[in-house]
């Protein structure tokens, strides 16, 4: 046989129909669903008469909008088109019979974050959603991405995709990573090398040494961001730190069938000489703590590097510098660590697990954030929250002056109350800087759980490494 | 979904580079349940001041530019989020060609969806054309997706590639779940096989 990528493997293994031209039929095994991305679907098949095909691999869970303060089960809490919209999303998972998870349920949070909570993403599994931070799900060796609304419904109609393939990319990250750095540096840095459109047309696997080295959490966070790279999907193959982590988990197999299933998990690797149309390779050891300054994924320096100058880039990206530049306030040659914030927000799916908050916790302990400054954690699922505030992190987080909030996307993407007013700035753990994105006029700066801690403490864009203890 | 064959119009160029869908419709537009109505928000930010004003300069503020049916646009258009707004904003708009060097994979497979063509050519093509657009209202592109080819206003030809099977159902405005339900009994044999193969997915 010939060899084979980890992409190969999962996408042979889930072809339902291939026509001449070469356009296949993919077979979805888990179809994650929340409320802004799914009504128009749901609708469309209650127009056109169809079912959901398998209800029993659809999740459902409100995550965008839904406010992060207590009370938000009472729909008077919440802006009217929200409640709109978590109310077709609880009609739609009633009418069409798909597993859900309310608000008022510990463990609603953002989709990202439950699917593997839960055990539904597991290895070798094909894993769609609304949202294109769907990538996430790449951290267990599953083919992962984002899909619009349309494809939404045509999943929902016949549990299939129309795709075709897209191309291997091998990222490599080799070696060791130093003290301060962590899995957000590593796929901001990848982002940086590559830039927002570099991974267009492919799916990108990450490995090496640094990778291996990561937990599960931290493998999650360098997928999510596999989509600002321009990916269709990130992956990683799965290893006995996949298995541990899925081992016991609600819906993972349990018995004969997780035997079964350890057994095809353990093929789920790419073949030595397969062969890569792209080939990126990063040393742990050059990667640094980020920030970004811009106002795209791909706009990222080390926290000890100066706001570059437009006349420092080359073809559109000089206009698209200046634009940054002057949307973000910052004047080039400014030390990026004297840039003050007035924001920090620490959650989004990229970085709302539990490990993200014992990161920023482990920087935050007796301290207190900086005068003046709104701070607030929003845990990326009710089960993440239960657990930080079990292991003390919550109380750290409140003596630190940080609100402690209910989980969802929250600050992300601004779609609930949380969010910037024009010309504030903020630190924040997630995974878009995009003009606008986290409310109006809102200057976004993305880094790593302890640099967005470290800035909280000291009001600027700060090196993690000068407030470790 | 509509059929698109050829299209003759008024081409706006917005040479940036990484337009992305947030800027294209802003994440307040997302709270509605329909696809219809998201024309008057689309590039929101970009086009209305903070008392919801138009911004003059804005490109599709301009009376040139007002009925544009074409975009013309930098590298890496439509990045970021997945949201389907973003085609219906634009379609909804009046726009149903955007060219630009290169797309994000997600908002080019759902311009397919919503009967909007998205043309990915080299740059230097890309900027005769952007050249073009700036003519203004006066001067129309052409737009043929049997023949696949953009005409500028002068009459200069690009040849453009599109996928034979997203080609076939723009031009025809097949709908996808219909196509692929008449394949459900290939779905149900591998489905079949599928749950003896890996019973616990």
């Amino acid at each position: 046989m010939s060899p084979k990528t980890l992409y190969d493997k999962i996408w042979d293994a889930h072809v339902a129909h291939e026509a001449d031209d070469g356009t296949c039929l993919l077979y979805i095994d888990r179809h994650l669903v929340h409320e802004v991305t799914s009504p128009q679907a749901f609708e469309g098949l209650r127009m056109t008469g169809r079912k959901v095909r398998a209800p029993e691999k659809t999740i459902a869970v409100p995550d965008h909008n839904v406010p992060t303060t207590p009370g938000r089960e009472d729909p008077s809490n919440m802006t009217e088109d929200s409640a709109i919209q978590v109310a077709a999303l609880d009609t739609n998972a009633k009418d069409f019979g798909i597993h859900y998870y309310p608000v008022s349920d510990v463990r609603q949070g953002i989709v990202h974050i439950v699917g593997p909570e839960q055990g539904w993403t597991l290895p070798g599994m094909t894993v769609v959603c609304g949202d294109s931070h769907t990538a996430t799900h790449g951290a267990f060796g599953a083919l992962a991405h984002g899909i619009g609304t349309s494809e939404v419904e045509h999943v929902l109609a016949t549990q299939t995709l129309i795709q075709k393939k897209s191309k291997n990319m091998k990222v490599e990250i080799t070696g060791k990573l130093r003290p301060g750095v962590t899995a957000k540096d590593i796929t901001l840095s990848v982002i940086g090398a590559t830039g927002t459109a570099g991974g267009t047309g492919y799916v990108i696997e990450y490995c090496g040494e640094a990778i291996r080295d990561l937990s599960m959490e931290g493998r999650m966070t360098v997928c999510n961001m596999a989509i600002e790279g321009g990916a269709r999907a990130g992956l990683i193959a799965p290893d006995e730190k996949t298995f541990e982590y899925c081992k016991g988990r609600p819906h993972a197999p349990k018995g004969a069938q997780w035997e079964a299933a350890m057994d095809w998990w353990k093929t789920l690797y790419s073949d030595d000489d397969a062969t890569w149309d792209k080939v990126i390779t990063l040393k742990g050891e050059d990667i640094a703590p980020v920030v970004t300054w811009g106002t795209s994924p791909e706009d990222v320096l080390p926290i000890t590097a100066t706001v570059p100058a437009a006349e420092d880039f080359e073809g559109g990206k000089v206009g698209a510098a200046q634009r940054s530049l002057d949307y973000m306030g910052l004047t080039p040659g400014t030390p990026l660590n004297e840039v003050e914030i007035d924001t920090v927000f620490i959650g989004s799916c990229t970085n709302g697990r539990i490990e993200d908050l014992r990161a920023a916790a482990e920087i935050l302990k007796g301290k207190k954030k900086k005068d003046g400054l709104r701070a607030m954690v929003v845990p990326g699922s009710g089960l993440v929250r239960a657990q930080a505030e079990e292991e003390g992190l919550a109380d750290i987080f409140k003596e630190a002056g940080f609100e402690w909030r209910l989980a969802g996307c929250s600050m992300c993407l601004a779609m609930n109350p949380d969010q910037l007013q024009p010309g504030e700035r903020c630190a924040a753990t997630s995974n878009r800087n995009f003009e606008g994105r986290q409310g109006r006029g809102g200057r976004t700066h993305l880094m790593s759980p302890a640099m967005a801690a470290a800035a909280a403490i000291t009001g600027k864009l700060t090196d993690v490494r000068d407030v470790m203890s | 979904m509509d059929k698109f064959t050829t299209l003759t119009g008024i081409a706006a160029p917005m040479p940036m580079i990484n337009i992305d869908t947030d800027m294209i419709i802003p994440k307040q537009f997302l709270k509605t349940i329909k696809r219809s109505g998201l024309g008057v928000n689309l590039f929101d930010e970009m086009r209305y001041d903070d008392d919801g004003k138009e911004i003059p300069d804005f490109i599709l503020n301009k009376d040139a530019y007002r009925d544009a049916e074409i975009l013309v646009a930098g590298d890496n258009f439509g990045c970021g989020s997945s949201r389907e707004h973003a085609p219906w904003a634009i379609k909804d708009f009046g726009i149903r060609c955007v060219v630009a060097p290169s797309f994000a994979d997600i908002f080019f497979n759902n311009c397919f969806k919503n009967g909007i063509l998205p043309i990915a050519l080299p740059q230097e093509q890309v900027d005769i054309l952007m050249k073009d657009a700036e003519k203004g209202s006066n001067a129309r592109m052409s737009v043929d997706l049997d023949a696949q080819t953009i005409t500028t206003s002068d009459g200069e030809v690009f040849s453009f590639d599109v996928d034979p099977f997203k080609k076939h159902c723009l031009m025809n405005g097949l709908d996808d779940i219909g196509l692929t339900m008449e394949k459900a009994a290939a779905i149900d044999t591998y489905e079949r096989s599928a749950s003896q193969a890996r019973p616990w997915v």
